[in-house]
């Protein structure tokens, strides 16, 4: 992406050659984040899609599986999202009204901590739990235990959750970019579309989660059990 | 993307908006509503999503060229997901073809042509 | 004798300074953001990997010399079809027009210095050779033998071959095709010079967006469904596996709702091509511009609701079958629409047959042949005989070969002068255009009778009564062969031994032709702005717009 293509030439001036004037280069780069966010909506949305498909082939074995999950941890990392969601248009906010650098920095950062406790929380409670349990297919799925249709909705689970995250982690990749180049002074009120594109990409992630959370964790509802 | 400057009380708003609909997506999971329960998360998700899409993207406040192109990804991944579900719906209506020598259904309309 | 014309024309071209030779060595080609120069790696690329996928079909003809194959045995045929396709899909027809000539024309075109993104785009050459090697490696150890459709289970759960590592490639490469989408979209609506409107652009470049638009919106998708069928191949889970409860036809499904675009996005930037061609060589503005630039975009949305006259025969729901059968018929009118529009333009047009005007020629009478035998596809009745014979494998070379191949070379010899500031030998380029005519027709017109009379495609063996009709289609592959490999030759050769050629041989309109051939690195001295409207060759100009 621009934002992140940008920093290894740190010549460039504000206006890179092609471009007549900043305007066109901002409009541009939006333009571009969101293009690109399209690809991302078919690219996810084709898994939903075949998960749908199973879904309603297989609801049974979807309803079990889910009840496998624990909602707690789908309900706090989509707080911890949010949170994520929130500290980042604060960052851009900060940028957009002239406050200090390290105002900014400390808003990325906080975004980072946040997206890094819901892998912590991913890969601790969630993933690691479902290992012992014996419910990661191709690696130790007992299906003697819960059956193929469980498994199914197991590699689906994994497979959305786990693209889900490598997007996060990309994301925390272009965070740390953009700390550097704010501690580098690079932005202003004039100037901070790498912020603001980086925004509209994490906000995108946090979105894919908004829906994977109930599709998910909350398939059939979860009245049959306690509380969780 | 624009120029234009949200203020934070909105941002505020938002998030404490997404937290309580969080709340009550999981909390309505704990109460018997058959189908609805489906129908109930989905509206929720949505509306989290036209938040976050609206306000935390700016879309609100950007040009229309932005707004088709989101319009235009989510109407794409409807057809795909329309489509081939009305394939894998109806798959069930059509009865298993008997072998050539059953009569037809149509028979005695098309005799009745002749 | 050729049109082209020698002399420079009014454009300064004393400066000898041009994006090919303003710097020197390797690393300024590997690391180069100059789309013209991108343009010249991916040129190079796909030339390999056509005659890679042409020498599997070459072996595939010799094969079917014979009723009982007189090559390989039926388990390598397998493999020569599967890479036929494989190869001449992704990584020949996908990226042709778009990463070569797009690349190269669309900054020119629009009278931009390069496109919005242009590291992007070098990127997504390094993403699409690593795709490429990929594929190149899985035929070097072995092949893969699904054909290019890669249906379940065969692919995921039955075949001995390398599905993971060509189905690897082909992912990898999707992101190439995105990325180039991504960056076309950007710069045609971020960057058109003062004074282009849209409906001042060229409908090349109209061609191009609507290309884009479907990158975006179907690549992805597949990307998935590779994803997943390989995911099926490893873990046997049963995601498209029946024997373990998963959904074949769910796998046709996701794998269409890309691929028939992918049909246009291989089809659009040659009908591009052949606008330009047709009114430069009938030195005439074309007929109903908006009416083809919106066919474009008509195609474009229409093809992605098309996908399931794929699977008519596979065991789909009828009534959906009804479905796409109507929107099937329903794509072929923006495609007549261009057919009637560059016919109507050559009408009274004052016409040249030089090369570039022979492929289109060629393109417009065999396009129009393989569009209208798809609608005997699209019909449920028709096709339930013909699907799954030579009917389709003939259908979809008319318009794969004798269109959008035709189309490429059509282009490639048209604006030959302004990427290497050389023309080409114009009687060799003709004489090779006819003989490609003549052999495309030899070797795919007797494929529609045997698949009319009922011969199986990707069959190694066939009964003997069809062997004369292979026979001629066999004969007609050598000629068109040959035909291929004559343009090879003579345009490596101009590139050093051809005459000089100046800013604008053909008198064309458009703005790469007010740029030197070839153009310096920034493409411009100046942003040009443009005050009329396209195609306004002298005594069919049409006034301004408002």
């Amino acid at each position: 992406m621009a934002a992140h293509s940008r920093l290894h030439d740190p010549h460039a001036a504000e206006v890179a050659h092609q471009f007549e004037d900043p305007e066109q280069q901002r409009e541009a780069d939006s333009l571009g984040m969101w293009t690109f966010l399209v690809t991302e909506i078919m690219f996810f949305g084709a898994l939903f899609a075949a998960y749908v498909i199973y879904r309603s082939l297989y609801p049974a074995a979807f309803e079990t599986g889910s009840h496998l999950l624990e909602v707690k941890f789908g309900a706090t990392n989509t707080a911890v999202l949010i949170c994520s969601s929130l500290t980042m248009v604060l960052a851009i906010y900060c940028a957009q009204t002239g406050k200090s650098k390290s105002a900014i920095i400390t808003f990325l950062v906080l975004t980072m901590l946040l997206g890094a406790a819901f892998i912590g929380i991913k890969l601790h409670f969630e993933w690691f739990h479902d290992y012992s349990e014996g419910l990661v297919p191709g690696i130790n799925f007992n299906l003697a235990k819960y059956g193929s249709g469980v498994e199914l909705f197991m590699v689906f689970y994994f497979f959305m959750t786990g693209l889900h995250a490598l997007h996060m982690v990309i994301g925390l990749g272009i965070l740390t970019v953009l700390v550097v180049m704010t501690a580098r002074g690079r932005f202003s009120p004039r100037y901070y579309a790498p912020l603001d594109i980086s925004g509209l990409y994490w906000h995108f992630v946090d979105i894919i989660w908004i829906f994977l959370f109930p599709l998910l964790y909350l398939i059939g509802g979860r009245y049959t059990h306690g509380g969780h | 993307m624009s120029e234009h400057i949200v203020p934070v009380k909105t941002y505020l708003a938002v998030f404490v908006s997404l937290i309580l609909l969080t709340a009550l997506t999981t909390w309505v999971a704990y109460i018997d509503l058959g189908p609805f329960n489906t129908v109930a998360a989905l509206v929720i998700a949505v509306t989290k999503m036209l938040l976050v899409v609206l306000f935390f993207m700016h879309v609100k406040y950007s040009s229309g060229m932005t707004k088709i192109v989101i319009i235009a990804g989510v109407f794409w991944l409807a057809i795909l997901i329309t489509l081939t579900m009305a394939d894998e719906m109806t798959r069930v209506w059509t009865p298993d073809p008997g072998p050539w020598s059953s009569p037809s259904v149509l028979l005695p309309f098309v005799s009745r042509l002749l | 004798m050729s049109t082209a014309v020698v002399e420079p024309q009014h454009v300064p071209s004393g400066s000898q300074v041009n994006y090919l030779n303003a710097t020197y060595g390797i690393k300024s080609w590997l690391l180069t953001t100059d789309h013209k120069r991108i343009a010249l790696l991916y040129l190079a690329s796909i030339t390999l990997m056509f005659f890679v996928g042409g020498t599997a079909a070459v072996l595939m003809r010799l094969h079917l010399i014979e009723p009982q194959g007189a090559l390989v045995q039926p388990e390598t045929y397998n493999k020569l079809f599967s890479i036929h396709g494989i190869v001449m899909v992704f990584f020949f027809l996908v990226p042709s027009i778009p990463a070569t000539l797009g690349n190269f024309l669309v900054p020119l075109m629009i009278g931009a210095r390069d496109l919005a993104f242009p590291r992007i785009n070098l990127l997504s050459w390094y993403i699409y050779i690593t795709g490429a090697l990929l594929v190149l490696y899985a035929i070097l150890t072995g092949g893969v033998d699904t054909g290019w459709t890669f249906y379940t289970p065969y692919s995921s759960t039955y075949s001995h071959t390398h599905v993971i590592a060509a189905a690897l490639g082909v992912f990898i490469t999707g992101f190439s095709s995105i990325l180039t989408g991504l960056n076309f979209i950007v710069t045609i609506h971020k960057m058109r010079a003062p004074g282009m409107t849209w409906f001042r652009m060229p409908l090349f470049l109209w061609a191009m967006y609507a290309t884009s638009v479907i990158f975006i919106l179907g690549t992805p998708v597949i990307a998935i469904t590779i994803f997943l069928l390989g995911l099926e191949r490893i873990l046997h889970v049963g995601i498209f596996d029946p024997a373990i409860g998963g959904d074949p036809l769910l796998f046709q499904h996701l794998f269409w709702f890309y691929s028939h675009p992918a049909v246009y996005i291989m089809i659009l930037p040659g009908m591009g091509v052949i606008s330009e061609l047709v009114t430069c060589f009938s030195k005439k503005r074309i007929f109903g511009y908006s009416f083809v630039a919106f066919s474009s975009m008509a195609i474009a949305v229409i093809s992605f609701v098309v996908w399931g006259h794929h699977m008519f025969v596979t065991g789909q729901s009828i009534y959906t079958g009804l479905v796409f059968s109507v929107l099937s018929f329903l794509v072929a009118i923006p495609s007549a629409v261009k057919v009637f529009n560059w016919t109507a333009t050559l009408y009274k047009g004052s016409i040249s047959y030089d090369a570039p005007m022979l492929y289109a020629l060629g393109f417009i009478g065999l396009f129009t042949m393989g569009g209208l035998t798809g609608l005997f596809l699209a019909s449920l009745a028709t096709d339930v005989h013909l699907n799954g014979t030579y009917f389709i494998v003939a259908h979809f070379h008319y318009i794969m070969v004798g269109g959008a191949v035709m189309a490429y070379l059509g282009g490639i010899h048209f604006w030959w002068p302004k990427i290497t500031g050389r023309l080409y030998p114009d009687l060799w380029a003709r004489i090779a255009a006819v003989i490609i005519f003549f052999g495309f027709n030899l070797t795919f017109f007797p494929q529609f009778m045997l698949g009319y009379l009922g011969m199986p495609r990707r069959y190694a063996v066939y009964p003997a009564e069809f062997q004369v009709l292979n026979v001629m289609s066999s004969a007609g592959a050598s000629i068109l062969g040959i035909g291929y490999l004559i343009p090879l030759i003579y345009l490596i050769w101009s590139m050093r031994y051809g005459p000089i050629a100046g800013p604008n041989p053909w008198g064309a309109k458009g703005l790469e032709w007010q740029t030197p051939s070839p153009p310096p690195t920034e493409n411009f001295e100046e942003i040009p702005v443009v005050t009329e409207e396209p195609y306004n060759y002298p005594g069919t100009e049409v006034p301004v717009r408002g």
